[in-house]
């Protein structure tokens, strides 16, 4: 399919004095070009599985306006994370100590390392009893949409049962603000 | 003793046949593919692990913009219709009917509807849209009114209740949306992310790697 016929060059007479006519081959070697339409085929199919977005489940709870109708959650299995605004994140454990914040108060980051969140929640879930364990998700006013899906995902990526989106407290709000001007940004 | 010869074979393969398939395949991949219509609202939406498709019948998708700014689209034409005369009935908006059914998304208050369906659908760009109105603050949270709409509309049926919001949009204005849902009693939404593999050595993929299923 792929060759010429290139034998019927004939007709001409093969004097002494002639000289003999080179015959390239026309035949042309199409590994490369097959090497690239597999590629361009392996390409195609990740880039359009890729691209199919994914939905992440959220189950809301009821609002509860009297106060004894909401949960309750024990001091020493709760955890609460506050979002602050360039991605801060900070974190306490039981109750906010507000005459001394520094006690309990502590800054964490969105990544893996060992200051991250990731590890502050696999540390509080090993230590705590799975029953009691909850947390409290509080994101500021100047948190981003991103900030919230990232700690949310972070629930379910350390298979955290038990955790509430809440809002957050003006005692709350100005410790995160005080916290931000020092904590590093990142 | 002479021996028998053995016929030299070319170890030259024809290529022409393999090259025919993968380009086949090729044209194949690249027609099947659809392409991402150009969207009027632009979104980059946050990563996530959760690995279940978002679905794509039965959907009201409120989209949160990266100034916070909202919009809400159905793709159920008959709901659309049943929701713009009940506008008209109780608010007297005279709206456009058929317009309402073919806009592909809403992003004006109440008062504004009118206008907002005279306006070309191709030069409805989210960027110049007011969008809904939620802050609380400034006014009424029109989503709650929104909301109280649709599930007049769908009275129970299933629907899949999306959230699509931008990375950049602000915690208050995703708060006034959730707002919204639960006082209409839609407890359960999803939001739409684009897919990211599981940190690996994580729960999740340890439990992954046992083979548990997960409940996201």
């Amino acid at each position: 399919m792929a060759e010429l016929d290139t034998s019927s060059g004939g007709g001409h007479k093969k004097g002494p004095g002639v000289k003999k006519a080179k015959k390239l081959s026309t035949r042309v070697d199409l590994t490369p070009m097959v090497d690239l339409g597999f590629l361009l085929i392996t390409f195609f199919i990740f880039t359009t599985t890729m691209s199919q977005p994914t939905a992440m489940r959220l189950f809301l709870p009821k609002d509860a306006d009297k106060p004894e109708d909401q949960n309750k959650a024990k001091e020493s299995g709760a955890f609460t994370i506050l979002l602050g605004k360039d991605n801060h994140v900070f974190y306490y454990e039981g109750i906010l100590n507000t005459a001394n914040a520094s006690a309990n108060f502590k800054s964490a980051n969105f990544g893996s390392g060992d200051d991250g969140i990731r590890n502050a929640i696999l540390r509080k879930k090993a230590n705590t009893n799975e029953k009691d364990l909850v947390i409290v998700i509080k994101p500021g006013d100047e948190c981003t949409y991103k900030n919230v899906v990232d700690i949310l995902d972070e629930m379910s990526v350390n298979v955290i049962k038990r955790y509430a989106l809440v809002d957050i407290s003006d005692v709350e709000n100005k410790l995160v603000k005080l916290s931000e001007a020092s904590a590093p940004a990142n | 003793m002479a021996r028998p010869k053995i016929p030299r074979k070319s170890t030259n393969i024809d290529m022409t046949a393999m090259c025919d398939v993968a380009f086949l395949l090729l044209s194949f991949f690249i027609l099947t593919t659809k392409f991402k219509p150009a969207e009027a609202i632009t979104v980059t939406t946050p990563n996530s692990v959760a690995a279940k498709a978002a679905p794509d019948k039965d959907i009201v998708l409120v989209t949160l913009d990266k100034n916070g700014k909202v919009f809400l689209s159905l793709d159920d034409e008959q709901k659309k219709e049943y929701i713009a005369n009940t506008l008209n009935t109780t608010k007297n908006l005279g709206l456009n009917v058929a317009a309402f059914k073919k806009a592909a998304f809403i992003g004006g208050s109440f008062s504004q509807l009118k206008s907002f369906l005279e306006i070309p659908e191709e030069s409805r760009k989210g960027d110049a849209l007011p969008g809904i109105p939620t802050d609380s603050t400034k006014g009424s949270n029109e989503m709650i009114e929104w909301m109280r709409l649709v599930n007049d509309a769908y009275q129970g049926k299933k629907m899949n209740l999306l959230l699509k919001g931008d990375n950049l949009a602000k915690y208050p204005a995703f708060k006034s949306v959730i707002d919204a849902f639960k006082k209409n009693d839609f407890l359960k939404f999803q939001m739409v992310t684009n897919p990211e593999s599981v940190p690996i050595g994580s729960e999740l993929w340890k439990n992954n790697q046992k083979g548990e299923k997960r409940d996201d």
